[in-house]
């Protein structure tokens, strides 16, 4: 994956930048030791490293703002980082960039049941802010399997899923406000705890933005009350399609799940040898989950349960306990552990339209065949995201790069059939040169106007997202 | 009046557009600008829906009655519950879906199933430079590339012409019931809403109408779901008065009703206030309306004051912003913060150099 060349003027002006950050910043905010920013240099897309020329790690918005104003001055990149979870490398830096970390901003600032909201400095977690509510049985709906570690700041920046987003939405469906630091240092506050923009939807537009058009610093959060149980339901199929229709079914059937979740035969037997969660040995495995009362689950899962048997099942198995729901979940929550116990992998995440999903589930085996490189498939059914895992060896040479070309064809394959290169990951540098596949020049053009606009001079996050050669331009005219 | 029938046609006309341009879809919501006008209504169909992937795409000049009754046949709706503004704006004509993506229109389930722009998956549009540009798309996880559909939704025609527009839709509810208290303050209302909307038994829609002194709490799903927390949301707001229940009929048309603001509806200006839920209360103080309708559990408040009035100036400093529906469109709009009002102006001024469609606002 190409970056661009560090700019020398930047490079030679290291010193001079350090000695004006610690103006604005106390010392133990500014990491420039060539060995301390290693810690920055990578995010999960761990085949890509680069040590930042600095990192610092402001304690409020005021000082995000002085550290962005300077850098803004100066010329100098700006990365923004939460926890550095990213998958498509959206946090790499490249070694004229400063790496700003919102990971010192962890305050709740307001919590309000009435409204049904919360506020957070969004260097928070994404499970310590349902950690905040969760006592008085409230709870932040994005739960994207990262949560324990991935910071809000970063959910907003790649607009993040989770399993549970069937019937709850993601990251844009459940944000009402921002406080915005655009690169010039000027502080704006976007939406707040109202429903509904005024003037345009900048709030929409900033997240999933992937840290291109300012440090987002404080978040307003729609928080849910909890539902009073949830219950899953496994069911074993002996082919993709069916599988694959039962999911139509299911979902025209007028209840809506709160999760479909879809394995194939590579990833049961793969689970099955780490986590013994007693699945079946098929082609296919959906576990439903729907939520409610007891009773009310029990309605719903008849229903689920009255489709499933129309496409013959190999397997059917309700849950009656928490220990039962618990097992049934263990296979797939342990999915991406076990794979990666037993090979690397790189996890893809684009997303079809569901009626696509067999001649998708088909294509993949073919390439995966040509390219000689196993590839399991684990995701969100309901709504179409896929998640092939492909399984390559990382020490052996040129293993890293088939399996990148390879996921560019499936990924292509997404888009060719209706869907598109990711579904919550990201575009990062990952799916950058991709990009011309899903969109015209003028598609990418609007898009890079909103930049323009924020970030005039493209200081922020800019070698990601679009093909270099589409933005060469303007990341070299302003400065 | 100009009537391009493609998305082509269209492109051209406003590539070689010499002055503003008026734009309309069904005509239901529109306050007259200056410029030539052109309508939508030959860009229209639905050009694909697959219940079994809750997705539906209709051209942006399709009646909102064409689609609901689409939907309606495979038992599916559009989750925002699109309010019919003819009512309150004495208007004639049919409304359009792009219109009401234009206006991210939503209905009493924004409490619950979001938005407009939550159920809006995917766009195509010309820009003010005749350019035709698409974002999104047909599936419902989608984060390629930034989120210009959101951004178009409520952009009220500003950045571009819509040309077509993609949904996630959901199934219909089997059935439904709504709950009433009567005789509740505003203040006691709110809270009473809020109770409902804390509770794990999925309200769908709270709204209160002082002048009827009604609070009602919608319920929607399956039978005996709906039975039973109706049962259960029934004691949570029991310390609030007695609670009768709408069967599924009443309900349905109590909450048209409640959607299409006719408690407001009558002479006069008429706003829309969005404020945090708690502070509707002081909303309805402040703006000593004529008339006023309490939705989204105080969320949004619907005002009707005498033509005229400066009720920006009433409301103060209450965080949120104020619309009014009716009359000129001078001074319609929310004012927003010098900052945001800087890159909302560039924005604008990106997508549409020469300021052919800012009328359209
Ligand atoms: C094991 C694993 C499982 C995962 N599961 C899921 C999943 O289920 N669903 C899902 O959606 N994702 C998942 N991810 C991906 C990742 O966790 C998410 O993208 C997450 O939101 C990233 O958060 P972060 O705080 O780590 O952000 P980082 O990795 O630090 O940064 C991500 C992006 O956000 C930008 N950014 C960071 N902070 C700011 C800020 N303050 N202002 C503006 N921009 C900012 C960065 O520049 C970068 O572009 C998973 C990752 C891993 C490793």
């Amino acid at each position: 994956m190409e970056m661009p060349k560090p700019d020398p003027l930047v490079l030679d002006r290291k010193a001079e930048l350090v000695s004006r950050l610690l103006t604005v910043l106390p010392e133990d905010a500014v990491i420039s030791d060539v060995e301390e920013t290693r810690a920055y240099e990578c995010d999960a897309l761990t085949a890509y490293r680069c040590p930042p020329l600095a990192a610092v790690l402001p304690r409020s918005t005021q000082e995000v703002s002085d550290v962005l104003r300077i850098c803004h001055e100066m010329d100098v990149p700006v990365v923004p980082r939460g926890s550095g979870t990213s998958l498509a490398g959206g946090a790499l830096p490249t070694a004229d960039s400063v790496i700003l970390g919102v990971a010192r901003l962890t305050e709740v600032l307001e919590t309000d049941y009435d409204d049904r909201i919360i506020r957070v400095q969004t260097g928070r977690t994404n499970l310590a802010v349902t950690g905040a509510v969760e006592a008085d049985d409230f709870f932040y709906a994005p739960d994207p399997s990262s949560q324990l570690a991935c910071a809000i700041a970063g959910n907003i920046a790649m607009n993040s899923g989770g399993a549970h987003c069937l019937k709850y939405g993601v990251t844009t469906n459940n944000l009402l406000g921002v406080t915005l630091v655009q690169m010039d240092g000027t502080v704006v506050e976007i939406g707040g705890a109202h429903m509904d923009a005024g003037g345009l939807d900048l709030l929409g537009v900033i997240c999933g933005s992937e840290g291109q058009l300012g440090v987002v610093t404080e978040a307003t959060l729609r928080i849910l009350p909890k539902p009073e149980g949830a219950r899953p339901v496994l069911i074993g199929f002996d082919s993709l399609e069916v599988a694959g229709a039962c999911v139509a079914d299911i979902i025209k059937a007028g209840v809506l799940p709160v999760a479909i979740e879809f394995m194939d035969r590579i990833i049961i037997r793969i689970v099955e040898d780490y986590a013994k969660a007693g699945y079946p040995d098929c082609e296919a495995l959906l576990i439903v989950e729907v939520e409610g009362s007891d009773d009310e689950i029990d309605e719903q899962l008849s229903l689920i349960e009255e489709i499933a048997r129309r496409h013959d099942p190999v397997e059917l198995r309700q849950s009656q306990s928490s220990d039962e729901a618990a097992k049934i979940w263990l296979g797939r929550k342990s999915a991406f552990g076990a794979t990666g116990r037993i090979s690397d992998y790189m996890c893809l995440d684009g997303t079809i339209p569901v009626s696509e999903l067999p001649r998708v589930l088909a294509g993949i085996t073919e390439l995966s065949q040509k390219y000689g490189l196993a590839v399991g498939n684990v995701f969100h059914a309901g709504d179409g995201n896929m998640h092939p895992l492909i399984m390559y060896d990382a020490n052996k040479p040129g293993d890293l790069e088939l399996c990148e070309a390879l996921g560019a064809e499936i990924l292509k394959l997404c888009v060719d059939v209706g869907g598109c290169l990711t579904g919550e990951h990201g575009v990062g540098i990952e799916k950058r040169d991709l990009m011309t596949h899903q969109f015209a020049a003028v598609d990418m053009e609007a898009q890079m106007r909103v930049k323009d606009v924020f970030d005039p001079k493209w200081l922020l996050n800019p070698a990601k997202v679009f093909p270099l050669d589409t933005t060469a331009e303007r990341r070299t005219a302003g400065h | 009046m100009l009537k391009p029938t493609s998305e082509a046609d269209l492109a051209e006309i406003v590539r070689t557009a010499n002055g503003p341009l008026s734009i309309r879809g069904g005509g239901t919501r529109h306050v007259p600008s200056e410029g030539t006008p052109v309508s939508t209504s030959g860009l229209t169909g639905i050009t694909l829906y697959e219940p079994g992937a809750l997705t539906l795409v209709a051209r942006a000049g399709t009646p909102m009655a064409e689609i609901e009754a689409a939907l309606a046949s495979e038992n599916q709706r559009l989750p925002f519950e699109p309010l019919d503004h003819r009512g309150l704006l004495g208007t004639t004509g049919e409304p359009t879906i792009g219109g009401a993506v234009a206006m991210n229109v939503s209905g009493p389930r924004r409490v619950q199933a979001g938005a407009c722009r939550d159920s809006l998956i995917g766009v195509r549009f010309v820009d003010g430079a005749g350019e035709i540009i698409k974002n999104g798309g047909r599936v419902m996880k989608n984060v390629t590339g930034y989120d210009l559909v959101k951004l178009l939704a409520g952009s009220r025609g500003t950045l571009g012409v819509l040309t077509e527009v993609s949904f996630k839709v959901l199934p219909a509810a089997v059935t439904q019931t709504t709950l009433v208290v009567n005789g509740l303050t505003v203040e006691t209302a709110v809270r009473a809403m809020a109770a409902a909307l804390g509770s794990p038994f999925e309200v769908t829609a709270a709204a209160h109408d002082p002048a009827a002194g009604q609070t009602s709490l919608r319920l929607e799903g399956l039978d005996g779901s709906v039975d039973y927390r109706a049962t259960a949301l029934a004691e949570v707001i029991a310390s609030f008065g007695t609670v009768t229940r709408l069967d599924p009929g009443e309900s349905e048309a109590h909450w048209r009703a409640i959607r299409d603001a006719q408690a407001v509806q009558g002479a006069g200006d008429i706003w829309r206030v969005s404020v945090r839920a708690s502070h509707g209360p002081e909303v309805v103080a402040r703006a000593q309306a004529e008339a006023s309708l309490l939705d989204w559990g105080g969320g949004l408040v619907w005002l009707r004051v005498t033509a005229g009035t400066d009720l920006r100036a009433r409301l103060g400093d209450l965080p949120g912003h104020a619309t009014r529906v009716t009359g000129p469109a001078s001074g319609a709009l929310p004012v927003e913060a010098p900052a945001l009002a800087a890159l909302t102006d560039s924005i604008r001024a990106k997508f549409d150099p020469r300021g052919l469609l800012s009328g359209a606002a």
